[in-house]
């Protein structure tokens, strides 16, 4: 599999490209693309309009008022600021998971490799009682963790940073993984045989390969972690202005019927999510160009 | 969003790497690295995993069983059946009728519909159940009308399978537009030609080739289901034995501190989540058999 080889996927595109003035015999063109938009439509696209809808019913100083108001800002500070430390562990820990994963062999490996995905079928709820369980002052870590060396994990910012790292471990892994498997070891000969250290060869020829990948990874573990509800409420402590996360806030506005504060915020990080969107779909195509994987 | 969920069947293949010398690390890089690895893996996920089920057994199995054929238990498990009955073949169906549009034809905006289809990944769970509030709610847009013909969506059955249909939208779609994209059309054309119609063609030969892309997005799309709390979170309404779904009643038990209860269903939700990744584990081992090249009389070993 020449996977790096540019050229050859440029030249493979054409016949693409005549394939689409083909006239399609295929049936079903426009039931299933009917189909498709009117279920888009019903079930995504008018409700999700709805909440920019009634943001424009207020206006714009009001719609300020909320969104920058003191305990709002803290909650963006406390998501977005542990989401990225969390995309920053996830990113180191799950690049060397991924590669323990493809280069080593070692006793319960596929165990582990099946188990990797566990956050993706765990129920949020579940994860979140577990994490609690574990790092509170009486759980088998935060026995030790709070107990003995005083630092409190469960109920604090750190027990947030704690349940955001389990549920978006699986990103980083999944989207290096087979990039790290595509690569020929003929790029690491050569670079061995031309001399170069394994750090070298690490550092000039295997990241520049795994870096858009890393970065997707990266990327949607950080937006995951951004709207993550379930697993962090009940680790968190939810103490404003300290420990109080921006979805939390939703909730919470809801709860007291404040419809205008609640829909203020919940358009702030629909905006935030498109934008992420756009960066991880960029991200992706990047990182099927530097890996030739588009054809 | 759950681009890492693609179906994938990279076989086990470290060996090629551990058996030359310009791909090996020093045995103490190889060991730390993996030990590093395998503590941030024990301590972020097979702990807390073991936490579940040691927590549910800690007042031993007759709690355990008092907790899961309690009345309201009983009630949030047909609940969240009910839900992911409703939600599963919707979108499976949904699923299969984007992939095939968008894989086997042509048409403006193609990209536009595959990222619109991803969005529901990239949103919040709780603005997911709020924007079902805001359109159907006692004040939202429908809110009267429904009052008026005591339709109730919100804090209702209908509310919380149209939210766990809002979280579990892409799921199928998003394993089949690949997979379809990357098979073409040259079969399906082919069966037409040959005077098949619409339906035996999908039937005899697309389904076949997709069949454990399908399964992978239903297996998935049905774990999230199953699992949401967010989004159904904000439209259940929290009342006992009437909406509350599993993940639901994990939380109440839990805020009342009947942590044992709390973690005997939770258990039953991690149990379904292992039964997930089995199946899926499974599958990507049926599906490496099957597109592993059929000529295994030639060397083995030997890259061509």
């Amino acid at each position: 599999m020449p996977a790096y080889s540019a050229p050859l996927a440029r030249t493979r595109s054409s016949p693409k490209r005549l394939m689409a003035r083909r006239t399609n015999v295929l049936p079903g063109f426009g039931l299933s693309l009917g189909y498709t938009l009117v279920y888009l439509s019903l079930i995504v696209l008018i409700p999700l309009s709805g909440v920019f809808l009634r943001t424009m019913e207020l206006s714009w100083g009001e719609f300020w008022q909320v969104a920058t108001s003191p305990r709002v800002v803290a909650s963006y500070r406390i998501s977005f600021g542990l989401s990225l430390l969390a995309a920053t562990i996830n990113a180191v820990f799950g690049l060397l998971l991924a590669w323990s994963l493809v280069r080593y062999t070692f006793p319960g490996k596929k165990l582990v490799d099946a188990l990797v995905d566990l956050p993706f079928a765990l129920p949020t709820a579940v994860a979140g009682i577990a994490l609690t369980a574990l790092y509170a002052r009486n759980g088998w870590l935060g026995q030790w963790i709070e107990g003995e060396w005083g630092i409190k994990v469960a109920f604090g910012p750190l027990g947030i940073l704690v349940a955001l790292t389990f549920i978006g471990l699986p990103f980083v892994v999944r989207t290096v993984q087979p990039i790290l498997e595509d690569i020929e070891t003929e790029l690491e000969e050569a670079a061995a045989s031309l001399g170069a250290h394994r750090w070298q060869t690490f550092r000039h020829v295997l990241l520049p390969i795994l870096t858009p990948a890393l970065l997707t990874g990266f990327a949607l573990a950080f937006a995951r972690a951004v709207g993550e509800y379930g697993s962090v409420i009940f680790i968190a402590g939810n103490i404003p202005l300290v420990s109080e996360i921006t979805p939390l806030l939703i909730i919470t506005k809801l709860e007291q019927y404040e419809y205008a504060g609640a829909t203020a915020i919940a358009t702030v990080m629909l905006i935030i999510s498109f934008v992420l969107l756009l960066t991880i779909n960029g991200l992706q195509a990047w990182t099927n160009r530097v890996t030739g994987r588009d054809r | 969003m759950a681009g890492a969920t693609t179906l994938h069947t990279g076989a086990d293949r470290a060996a090629r790497f551990e058996g030359r010398a310009a791909t090996r690390e020093p045995t103490w890089v190889k060991w730390t690295f993996i030990g590093v690895s395998l503590t941030f893996f024990t301590l972020f996920l097979l702990l807390p995993l073991i936490a579940v089920f040691h927590e549910a057994l800690r007042k031993g199995w007759e709690t355990y069983l008092a907790a899961l054929v309690h009345p309201d238990a009983l009630s949030a498990i047909r609940l969240t059946l009910t839900a992911a009955v409703i939600a599963v073949p919707l979108n499976l169906v949904f699923g299969v009728a984007a992939a095939w549009a968008i894989a086997k034809f042509d048409f403006r905006g193609k990209q536009l519909l595959i990222t619109l289809i991803d969005l529901p990944f990239s949103v919040s769970p709780v603005v997911a159940g709020l924007i079902y509030v805001l359109v159907f709610g006692a004040h939202g847009w429908f809110g009267e009308w429904l009052l008026d013909n005591e339709i109730q969506i919100i804090f209702a059955v209908p509310g919380i399978v149209l939210a766990t249909l809002f979280v579990t939208f892409p799921f199928v779609a998003r394993e089949l537009i690949p997979l379809m994209q990357a098979q073409g059309r040259d079969e399906e054309e082919a069966a037409i030609v040959l005077g098949a119609n619409g339906w035996q063609t999908f039937w005899h030969v697309t389904l076949p080739n997709i069949k454990w892309g399908l399964l992978y997005g239903v297996v998935l799309c049905n774990a999230r289901a199953m699992g949401e709390f967010g989004a159904v979170s904000v439209v259940s309404g929290h009342i006992r034995g009437e909406t509350n779904t599993m993940p639901l009643h994990v939380e109440i038990l839990y805020n009342e501190y009947q942590f044992a209860a709390a973690f005997a269903v939770a258990s039953l939700l991690a149990l379904l989540a292992l039964v997930t990744l089995v199946i899926k584990t499974w599958i990507e081992h049926r599906s490496a058999a099957d597109d592993a090249p059929p000529q295994e009389s030639g060397p083995q070993g030997a890259p061509a």
